[in-house]
């Protein structure tokens, strides 16, 4: 027990009765778990490595000898990425499938975002006939399993209009960009409405009590006030939704036919078609990393916690 | 600037049983500083959250000026609010914070900037109007809660506990500062605390609610020299006053074996044999020895310089009843003691056993 204080004192706790939470929190934090979690990180991370060195070897050497025998054996190419970016079916290439892949997946994250926030903060900060039940309903259709609402969805989407409004139609070529947008959008919604609804709730009301005092309407509450203060929570959700559509196949394999493909889908083509031809998976698998990367690198600033302090005494 | 009414103005919270304020009837006149206070529960908050149009109004009315404003949102009512825990903008500089309503109302940059610098140049906020809430100490964030307020030049402030959340010292202060402000702006406010020390300094009037009615409103003379019942004669005065309940007896009431008189046409209206009497306890005097009054045992003396309190206890009737004098710093009986103490015939407040309203009439001296 009194290792237990010391290591709590250490850590700059303030030492007193242990609850489950600082407990869990103490190991956590030890140097057993510290250790253990950079294994997992390590171990975790070799096969990326691998596929990244493999990336950049000859075809030929990669099929014949392993990865780690890079040094022995040295032999640097760029080919498998020139290769991989005129790769692709009759429709379109690689490079023009990660085009697509971009004009999916922004909109496919700024759209149930929108929506999502503007829905969180009607039920956290309005009153109205029904919230409650509303809000559970929402939150059960996460029940629903994607593959359920795949055969409805084709044939709403077949119909080309959404309750009489020609939405589908209106995209004319690029229909299936909308059909994938708005089925991303539609298996988000659920998750995304209650997460932001945890977080805008938490906002302290005296703060929302002062802008409506200040003369700020719900509209001007939401884009001046809760908005900014949800940064971090829109940020964390849309680095999620943004992963999740990027490295998407199902939805995709059957809302975006043709010319609308994105990478994943020609990426799993490829190795279809050309079995023989792996290593040009490699280089495909970075391209496709590439991206997530950069997002989530820009992002991470944003993963900030505490912007709440100030408001008010705490 | 403008008035105040509350007219038979009643809450109910959803599912609850007895109003949070009921029936509120209350007056506050255009510049003055009205205090509402009351322990905690007694709905002085709720009071002012329904001014502010944050609480709905479920019976009654509420005036601003002559406009009734009931119904109206809270943006509407041209009132400025300052919160318990200041519910700055975390987001937003000190002056983003402070030009926040006037944007919101459309005026324009330049005279935001201006109003915002000359209330800045009030509260010394002047060199940091450029930092975030989180960059400020408690006394800092509380003035900046202060110059949102003042920059609207609104009707009315609504005031709700804003100095609960400082150290004791820096509650002193700003008291003041706040007081004084208000008297310089002329600007009506409605002022909620629990605290009945700063009801005493700052209000021009108090009202004192308990259990959502309205128990007294006057000035602050007037709730201390003559509370209107026993709540309000017990929360009132630091330390309280002595209550305790005597027997009637020929020419006035029993204390000890002293007598203190009180008029015969005021003990004829009271209920019982027994009336309740309260004694505040720079009234109490130490007998001179031999003298007549009640016996107590001392159990301890506060000495605080010039003055010191003496917490003793009597046999009144048999039950054991606690009592507080002051008594001279320098010259006072030692804890262990017993002494005769004698009340100040003049400031005897009576009160009526059963109902707790006052009986006799108050002696004012101004």
């Amino acid at each position: 027990m009194s290792t237990a204080t010391e290591t709590a004192a250490a850590a700059g706790v303030i030492p007193g009765p242990e609850t489950p939470t600082r407990r869990v929190k103490r190991r956590l934090t030890s140097r057993t778990a510290t250790i253990a979690a950079l294994l997992i990180a390590i171990l975790w991370t070799v096969p990326t490595l691998g596929l990244l060195v493999s990336s950049f070897r000859p075809p030929q050497e990669v099929v014949s000898t392993g990865w780690w025998t890079i040094f022995s054996n040295v032999g640097f190419t760029l080919d498998n990425y020139t290769n991989v970016l005129a790769a692709g079916n009759s429709q379109l290439t690689m490079a023009q499938a990660f085009i697509n892949s971009i004009a999916i997946t922004i909109p496919a994250t700024v759209i149930p975002l929108v929506i999502a926030a503007l829905a969180a903060y009607a039920f956290a900060w309005m009153d109205f006939k029904g919230k409650d039940a509303l809000f559970i309903g929402v939150f059960a259709l996460q029940i629903v399993p994607i593959q359920m609402a795949l055969v409805p969805l084709l044939q709403l989407f077949a119909r080309g209009e959404i309750f009489g409004v020609p939405v589908i139609a209106a995209f004319g070529d690029g229909a299936g960009y909308a059909q994938v947008w708005i089925a991303h959008s539609i298996f988000a919604l659920p998750l995304a409405i209650f997460l932001l609804h945890n977080f805008i709730s938490e906002i302290p009301a005296d703060v929302i009590e002062a802008a409506r005092v200040d003369g700020a309407s719900h509209g001007q509450i939401f884009f001046r006030i809760v908005l900014p203060l949800t940064m971090p929570a829109l940020a964390s959700f849309g680095i999620f939704q943004f992963l999740w559509v990027w490295n998407d196949l199902l939805v995709s394999l059957i809302f975006a036919d043709g010319t609308v493909a994105p990478m994943t889908k020609l990426l799993a083509e490829i190795t279809g078609s050309r079995g023989q031809d792996w290593p040009l998976l490699t280089a495909g698998a970075f391209l496709s990393i590439l991206v997530p990367l950069i997002v989530f690198f820009a992002l991470q600033r944003y993963f900030v916690r505490g912007l709440l302090a100030g408001s008010t005494k705490g | 600037m403008a008035s105040v009414s509350y007219d038979n103005a009643t809450r109910f919270y959803p599912g609850g049983t007895k109003p949070a304020v009921d029936k509120l009837n209350l007056e506050v006149k255009d510049g003055e500083f009205l205090v509402l206070v009351g322990p905690s529960g007694s709905g002085k908050s709720t009071a002012l959250r329904m001014l502010a149009g944050l609480e709905e109004v479920n019976d009654g009315s509420i005036l601003i000026g002559d406009r009734d404003v009931t119904d109206v949102p809270p943006k509407d009512r041209d009132i400025a609010m300052v919160f318990q825990n200041y519910a700055l903008y975390p987001h937003m500089t000190v002056a983003e914070n402070m030009g926040f309503a006037l944007k919101i109302a459309g005026v324009s940059k330049e005279e935001r900037a201006a109003r915002v610098e000359e209330a800045a140049k009030l509260l010394d906020l002047e060199d940091y109007l450029s930092r975030k809430p989180k960059a400020l100490s408690g006394g800092q964030r509380q003035r900046v809660a202060m110059g949102r307020a003042i920059v609207r030049q609104p009707q009315v402030f609504l005031m709700d506990e804003p100095l609960s959340n400082l150290d004791a010292k820096l509650r002193v202060q700003t008291r003041t500062q706040i007081a004084s402000l208000q008297r310089r702006l002329g600007v009506t406010t409605v002022y909620v605390t629990h605290d009945q020390t700063e009801a005493l300094t700052m209000g021009d009037r108090i009202a004192v609610l308990k259990d959502g009615i309205l128990q007294q409103v006057g000035t602050p003379r007037d709730l201390y020299e003559a509370p209107q019942n026993v709540f309000v004669a017990g929360f009132i005065g630091s330390p309280a006053m002595n209550l305790f309940q005597a027997d009637i007896v020929e020419g006035g009431i029993a204390f000890g074996n002293a007598v203190l008189p009180i008029p015969a046409d005021v003990l004829a209206s009271a209920t019982g044999p027994q009336i309740t009497v309260g004694v505040r306890p720079e009234d109490i005097d130490v007998a001179p020895a031999g003298g007549e009054g009640l016996d107590v045992v001392v159990d301890l003396v506060e000495e605080l310089g010039a003055d010191g309190y003496l917490y003793g206890h009597a046999e009144i009737n048999g039950l054991r009843t606690d009592l507080v004098a002051r008594v001279d710093g320098r010259r006072h009986p030692n804890a262990g003691e017993t002494v005769k103490l004698v009340a100040k015939t003049d400031h005897i407040h009576a009160f009526d056993i059963a109902t707790g309203e006052r009986l006799n009439a108050a002696v004012v001296v101004d």
